[in-house]
């Protein structure tokens, strides 16, 4: 028999495939057909591994040696000193800062407050390879539940488990799937929301990535409990790597009899269909997203009626998004209570953070419910680069709020966020620091939701385009206190008559930050003063006395806006100036600077 | 307000109008056959001109006005070419804290063309997108569909110049 001494895992996922995971592969594959090794290491893609800035990353068991920021040059050491050699080549490893001779995936501070239920597989299979997925317990928990447990029993685990809706809302699983199952018998459906519209989060990217059969086997479970034998993926058509793999698994779940008629021989059929998106963000509303799938423009409609009574082509319908589904067949297998007893008392089980903005770490994330922001930021994140000040960390995109530096030690659960302004969203989390602008920031996603609103209902239509227009106003200098207070005003009436879940939260990021940061406000409207330098009619550039007469500032200058001789003091023309920052950039001396 | 931007005549090319009529055939008879039926035609033709839209119209068995009114919803189908190298600079939350303004900024001065248009000779056309999920590499652009991560704005010029 043949013994497999070292697996190589290489992450292909999107954010290592393209910075040149695909050729370490190839690179792999030649170095260790060269050294004759082919039948003592297998070489897999596998993703996410997680630390996507430090990518491509590699990982080699059995030691678990963690490489990260490989060259396809690198290829060659790993083989000879590590492979042959039996020694990790230490330069090339991972390394917390320095001194650290670097460590073993499992022992950075990245990892150790981690706890992987939803990303369980993550890392650690090919997710083209339908064999992995089963090695690694994969589809037990749907044979354990078509052959042992009738709907109703399936239905009472997700209860028992308290697991919430993942994609923001945090509505309980399992009373979802009741009100289904409890629809009288006939057509009903299946739907992933794999819409991931929230910029800043890609964590439903990476379980599609490096995961999908767990969503497959999560949807067909669904379909068993409810009494569908049909489903939808609704995927975003941004993520062509994410459908490409789904399209394998579906197909070889098919060829294994896994998807299809008469599943482990039960008189239960199941199959699945990928639909794409097509770019409009209001899709990952429930009912938008169901019209979308009909073939319509996504446009929501009023609940109730509610999916679960009348949902896809007017039938009783489930829709979870795929961070939900990935914990099912996880919840079914280790039982509800192993789930329930991670986590808090409201907020159950884990939550996956895509954390990125200015934080070291950015990356992937799987925390227990409960962790504080602190950590997350601190510690496994790594705190913001450069020694700058963390100013306030963004959840739930353009539906949730800014949380400030004074609330880091609040543990990250639905209620506490909500309490904060904020929500806990689909999972993205971005760290801002003192060189945000927060009034900026509201304005960039007011600009989102402006486009994106489908302009059915009036509130959301004008009311969001009203909103930006007054951020802009301010942001240009021209604000007045009373747009202040007009502004909490309209925020209050989008918020109570907007049809959906989008209007309903797309003032949350302006209240937010004029309730935690209202003296940057007043600074943009009493003194014409954006304290971060970010909103240009507020800023100039300026010239410093240390200026050495280098010319390099007038040169880089696309609107020759900067007049000087050599060796001579060098002078920004305002009018000219188009607040490029260009001779910032090229200064030597640091003689440019905002003010 | 109409849009001023001239739309050059259309011609198809030689299959392309088969291969639309075979994604009809395929589709017609499932629910919701707009949505993949449009998309594949976004595919073969690389836009959707009226021509095109009244083709799906009339395969599809619907009107010209819901088909358009499909088209203009979401915001992946195009009414216009686009340039032969496409160039997204990503404007997810996580770029745009790390400067992807900037970035875009840089991209639009050296292809002299604003974001939403094409460049004079059809070289290149520059959108800013909506979060493509590559949050780690942030800022990032995609160039031709590569990816180019990690940017600072004084890269963007030589990445750009690549592809001309």
């Amino acid at each position: 028999m043949e013994f497999i001494k070292n697996h190589i895992l290489v992450c292909s996922g999107t954010g290592c495939g393209p910075s040149g995971g695909d050729k370490l592969v190839a690179a792999f594959q030649k170095a260790v057909r060269e050294a004759d090794l082919e039948k003592s290491v297998k070489i897999a893609k596998a993703c996410c591994f997680g630390l996507c800035s430090q990518g491509p990353v590699v990982v080699v068991y059995p030691e678990g040696a963690y490489y990260t920021g490989l060259k396809a040059g690198d290829v060659g050491a790993i083989v000879r000193e590590h492979i042959l050699g039996g020694h990790m080549v230490s330069r090339l490893l991972y390394k917390e800062g320095e001194g650290d001779g670097g460590r073993a995936l499992e022992d950075t501070a990245f990892f150790k407050k981690q706890v992987r239920v939803a990303l369980r597989n993550c890392g650690n299979i090919d997710p083209e390879a339908i064999d992995e997925y089963i090695a690694y317990d994969g589809y037990q928990a749907l044979a354990r539940v078509v052959s042992t447990m009738t709907p109703g029993q399936v239905v009472d685990t997700i209860k028992a488990s308290g697991l919430r809706g993942r994609g923001g809302g945090g509505f309980p699983t399992g009373r979802k799937w009741e009100f289904a199952m409890m629809q009288p018998p006939g057509q009903k459906y299946v739907c992933c929301n794999a819409d991931e519209g929230d910029p800043g989060a890609f964590m439903d990217r990476s379980i599609l990535e490096g995961d999908p059969h767990s969503i497959l086997e999560a949807m067909t479970i669904a379909g068993y409990a409810i009494g569908a034998d049909k489903g939808f993926l609704y995927v975003r058509a941004e993520y062509p790597v994410a459908v490409q793999r789904l399209q394998i698994a579906i197909q070889q779940a098919r060829d294994y009899g896994l998807l299809g008629d008469n599943i482990f021989g039960a008189d239960f059929s199941f199959d699945l269909n990928i639909r794409l998106g097509a770019g409009a963000f209001v899709c990952g509303e429930e009912t938008a997203l169901l019209t979308s799938i009909e073939g319509n423009r996504g446009e929501p409609r009023p609940r109730p009626p509610f999916p679960a009574v009348k949902g896809l082509f007017g039938k009783p319908t489930i829709l979870n998004n795929v961070e939900t589904y990935a914990n099912i067949p996880w919840i079914i297998l280790q039982g509800a209570d192993a789930f329930a007893r991670i986590g808090t008392e409201r907020s159950n089980g884990t939550k996956v953070f895509a954390l990125g903005g200015k934080i070291t770490n950015t990356g992937l994330v799987e925390i227990p419910m409960g962790t504080t922001l602190r950590e997350v930021i601190e510690e496994i994140g790594g705190g913001c680069p450069g020694d700058k000040a963390f100013k306030a960390a963004q959840t739930g995109g353009p539906s949730g709020g800014c949380i400030p530096a004074a609330h880091i030690d609040t543990p990250i659960e639905y209620d506490t966020l909500t309490a904060l302004g904020s929500m806990m969203g689909s999972g993205g989390l971005i760290v801002m620091d003192e060189d945000n602008c927060m009034v900026d920031i509201a304005k960039f996603f007011l600009d989102f939701t402006v486009d994106e609103s489908c302009g059915k209902c009036t509130p959301c239509r004008i009311g969001t385009k009203r909103l930006h227009q007054m951020l802009e106003k301010i942001t240009s200098g021209n604000g007045t206190m009373a747009d202040l207070d007009l502004m909490e005003e309209l925020c209050e009436h989008i918020k109570s008559s907007s049809l959906c879940g989008l209007g309903q939260s797309a003032p949350n990021p302006v209240l937010s930050t004029l309730h935690y940061f209202r003296d940057e406000y007043e600074a943009h409207v009493r003194e014409h003063r954006c304290p971060a330098h970010v909103c240009k009619a507020l800023m100039r550039y300026i010239i410093l006395d240390n200026c050495k007469g280098c010319t390099a500032c007038a040169r880089a200058c696309p609107t020759e806006a900067i007049t000087g001789k050599v060796k001579e003091l060098h002078i920004i023309d305002q009018e000219k100036c188009i607040k490029c920052g260009a001779c910032m950039d090229i200064c030597k001396f640091n003689s440019v600077i905002k003010e | 307000m109409p849009s001023t931007k001239k739309i050059p005549a259309f011609t198809a090319l030689p299959g392309q109008l088969e291969r639309l009529k075979d994604a009809i055939e395929r589709y017609r008879d499932q629910p919701g056959a707009a949505m993949p039926v449009l998309q594949e035609a976004q595919n073969i033709f690389g836009y959707l001109p009226e021509e095109v839209q009244i083709e799906v119209a009339e395969g599809l068995g619907m009107s010209l006005s819901e088909v358009y009114g499909i088209v203009s919803f979401y915001a992946q189908f195009t009414l216009y070419p686009k340039g032969k190298t496409q160039v997204d600079v990503c404007m997810g939350t996580a770029c745009y804290v790390k400067g992807a303004g900037e970035i875009l900024e840089r991209v639009e001065r050296k292809l002299g063309c604003a974001a939403g248009e094409v460049t004079e000779d059809g070289m290149f056309s520059i959108d800013a997108t909506r979060c493509i999920g590559a949050c780690g590499l942030a800022p990032v652009m995609v160039v031709g569909g590569d990816v180019y991560g990690l940017l600072v704005p004084d890269e963007v010029d030589g990445i750009l110049e690549k592809y001309m």
